[in-house]
């Protein structure tokens, strides 16, 4: 096999969708905040929150559905605490977020420390089980490939479509875009923008902590220390590549989803001698060159990071 | 609820503000030694105790708090202009790799040159590592938060592949560690029966200097109307640009001169685990101290005292250590209210 041939197997393309997916959720969290003018840098924590919280919900005797609700309000609840300081007090969007990261994830480890005080070994759940779709899962190679996921998978493609129907369809939608571009003018028309922009903060943020809870819930099956490594942070970098749309947000956590899942096969070829660590590098890299590619031309929402104030000019 | 300006902010509430913060953040997470069971009182006079209350405590403060002050000082310089560099922990280590290079034995010079060689060199690998995101930002405006960020994984990952690959010591017994500094590069201690060393003295000129060249030069003045405001400073002749590339040598250097002295200080050796999150850390001290250069070192000292007292106290009681962590969190945000709150009042109607 070479590592072209990687892309003609079906694990290739079922390893891309399991680890797109958890991108895909923080990815349209953090897009809904930005598009709405609020930057969201507590992404990092919380998804650490959410991955630990589902777990733990589970952990503690509830089902997997109530679980990822569960770990969906904790994160909403970080959101509603970085929206009261950047929203309501207009606090730097940069530092708030970096603030609420740093509460975020070491009140995750704190809380799991704390109830499982004596665990060496990684405690285990039972985590969601793949759920073929019936008939389509019996096709030849996209069988497998598409067809055999999880139940956090599809709820992930689906809500790509959800939050772009909601964002360009709605009039909920329209005042979120409103208030990330022109919030007086949204304010003019009777939006109240501190209210908009706190409600996507919260919905972006619990959407965010799903796509941590898929780590624990799903992907895995134990809530490991550093486990979120940097995700958050990529979802960031894929909201900027993906210009701010839902549509665009979905192919970029394919591709990169893609190219991880094609490093991971290449460095088990035999005769590739890179160390192994240069592999890992993969997906930072990658994340700095799709920076790189299109940030001269990136159009930002023109009020994100720019605080609202009623009655003021800015 | 409404925010309104305050016209003037007295000095003294300025210099209040951060202390009631930090009491209003001890006093929420007391709630959480609660929870754990412990009585917040004993396990405060514990961690108190254990950071500040003995020499050996003290000595351990003063360790931890030398490499805080200088990535506190790389996040204050950079926040002032505005530059978000998130990467101190990858220009951290980048230091270390340059001395750990320079210093275990491809050049030896007499201590009082090796010392100084080891220490600028160390802050060039910092300085040029920030330049990266930096000309990337100047040029394609590529956002140096996410990139710097990213940095700080790489830059781990190629430090880990050299500690397993080029640089590991051979005398190592297959630990992935680097070669020891030698003698003449070790900076000595400065007090006895402690690892208290000269980086402490370090840390504490670059603060000095750090303040004096933001209040008194020309290029401290262009450094904080960049920040305070890019096209007004754009528009009365200042370089941005340039202005941004010399914070960023000056910041990620800070930051690198942090990795010089864990290593040639501290440790004596480079590992993987060399910094329990020093680079992020420098953040927290740099917002606690509303970034101020002097502030930074009070602010990297009472950071130091948390994480060196919170270790102790949970060997004590059944508190996990993560509550230092919650702890400074919690400070950071309490301490960004209370500023905000220095600057308007909240009137209820």
């Amino acid at each position: 096999m070479d590592v072209f041939e990687i892309l003609l197997t079906g694990g290739f393309w079922a390893a891309t969708l399991r680890i797109a997916t958890p991108l895909i959720f923080a990815t349209l969290g953090e897009l809904i905040c930005e598009r709405a003018g609020v930057l969201n840098l507590g992404i990092e924590g919380i998804m650490t929150m959410g991955a630990m919280s589902g777990w733990m919900w589970v952990y503690m005797g509830g089902d997997l559905v109530s679980g990822v609700m569960f770990a969906a309000f904790v994160g909403g609840l970080f959101g509603l605490l970085h929206s009261q300081f950047v929203v309501y007090l207009g606090l730097s969007q940069h530092v708030s977020g970096i603030g609420i990261t740093m509460l975020a994830s070491a009140l995750s480890y704190f809380v799991f420390r704390m109830l499982l005080p004596d665990a060496t070994t990684p405690p285990k759940i039972e985590p969601f089980q793949s759920l073929p779709v019936p008939f389509l899962s019996d096709l030849p190679f996209f069988g497998p490939a598409f067809f055999n996921q999880t139940a956090m998978t599809y709820a992930a493609i689906i809500l790509v479509f959800a939050v772009w129907y909601a964002l360009y369809r709605t009039p909920v939608g329209l005042a979120v875009r409103m208030a990330g571009e022109n919030p007086m003018a949204a304010e003019a028309q009777g939006i109240d923008v501190l209210a908009v922009r706190t409600g996507a903060v919260v919905v972006g943020s619990a959407f965010m902590a799903v796509g941590g809870a898929f780590l624990t819930m799903s992907a895995f099956d134990a809530f490991y220390f550093g486990m979120v490594n940097g995700r958050g942070w990529i979802c960031v970098a894929l909201v900027i590549f993906a210009s701010w749309k839902p549509g665009k947000a979905l192919i970029g956590a394919l591709l990169f989803a893609g190219i991880d899942a094609w490093q991971v096969r290449v460095q088990q070829l035999p005769g590739v001698n890179i160390p192994y660590q240069f592999f890992l590098m993969a997906p930072y890299v990658l994340s700095i060159l799709a920076m790189i590619i299109v940030s001269r031309k990136a159009l930002y929402p023109k009020a994100l990071l720019v605080p609202f104030r009623r009655g003021e000019r800015t | 609820m409404r925010l309104e300006p305050r016209e003037h902010s007295s000095t003294r509430l300025t210099l209040m503000a951060p202390v009631a913060a930090v009491f209003v953040a001890l006093v929420l997470c007391a709630g959480l030694i609660l929870w754990t069971g412990e009585n917040p009182f004993t396990a405060y006079a514990l961690l108190f105790k254990g950071s500040l209350g003995s020499r050996f405590a003290l000595t351990e403060t003063l360790t931890r708090a030398t490499p805080m002050i200088l990535t506190g000082l790389a996040a204050a310089i950079a926040f002032r202009a505005k530059l978000w560099n998130i990467g101190g922990e990858g220009q951290f280590y980048m230091g270390a790799l340059a001395a750990t290079w320079l210093g275990a034995g491809v050049i030896t010079l007499p201590p009082w040159l090796m010392i100084p060689f080891l220490v600028l060199t160390g802050a060039m690998a910092g300085g040029l590592l920030l330049l990266i995101p930096v000309i990337l930002k100047n040029k394609l405006k590529v956002d140096e938060v996410v990139t710097t960020l990213l940095l700080n994984f790489i830059v781990l990952l190629f430090v880990s592949y050299l500690l397993e690959g080029p640089l590991r010591d051979p005398m190592s017994m297959g630990w992935p560690q680097a070669a020891p500094v030698i003698d003449e590069g070790i900076l000595p201690p400065i007090m006895a029966k402690s690892r208290v060393h000269l980086g402490l003295f370090i840390a504490l000129a670059a603060a000095v200097l750090v303040w004096a060249v933001m209040r008194f030069t020309v290029w401290g003045y262009e450094i904080r109307a960049v920040g305070h405001n890019v096209a007004a400073a754009a528009f009365s002749g200042i370089s941005v640009n340039r202005t941004i590339v010399l914070t960023a040598l000056i910041s990620g250097g800070l930051a690198g001169i942090g990795g010089v002295g864990e290593v040639a200080g501290t440790k004596g050796y480079l590992t993987l685990d060399l910094s329990p999150g020093f680079g992020y850390a420098g953040i927290a001290v740099a917002m606690l101290a509303a970034l101020h250069p002097l502030a930074v070192v009070l602010s990297a000292l009472f950071l130091a005292a948390i994480y060196v007292g919170a270790d102790s106290m949970s060997r004590a009681l059944n508190v996990p250590t993560y509550i230092s962590d919650v702890i400074v969190a919690v400070s950071v945000l309490s301490v960004l209210v209370s500023l905000m709150l220095t600057r308007y009042r909240i009137r209820w109607r």
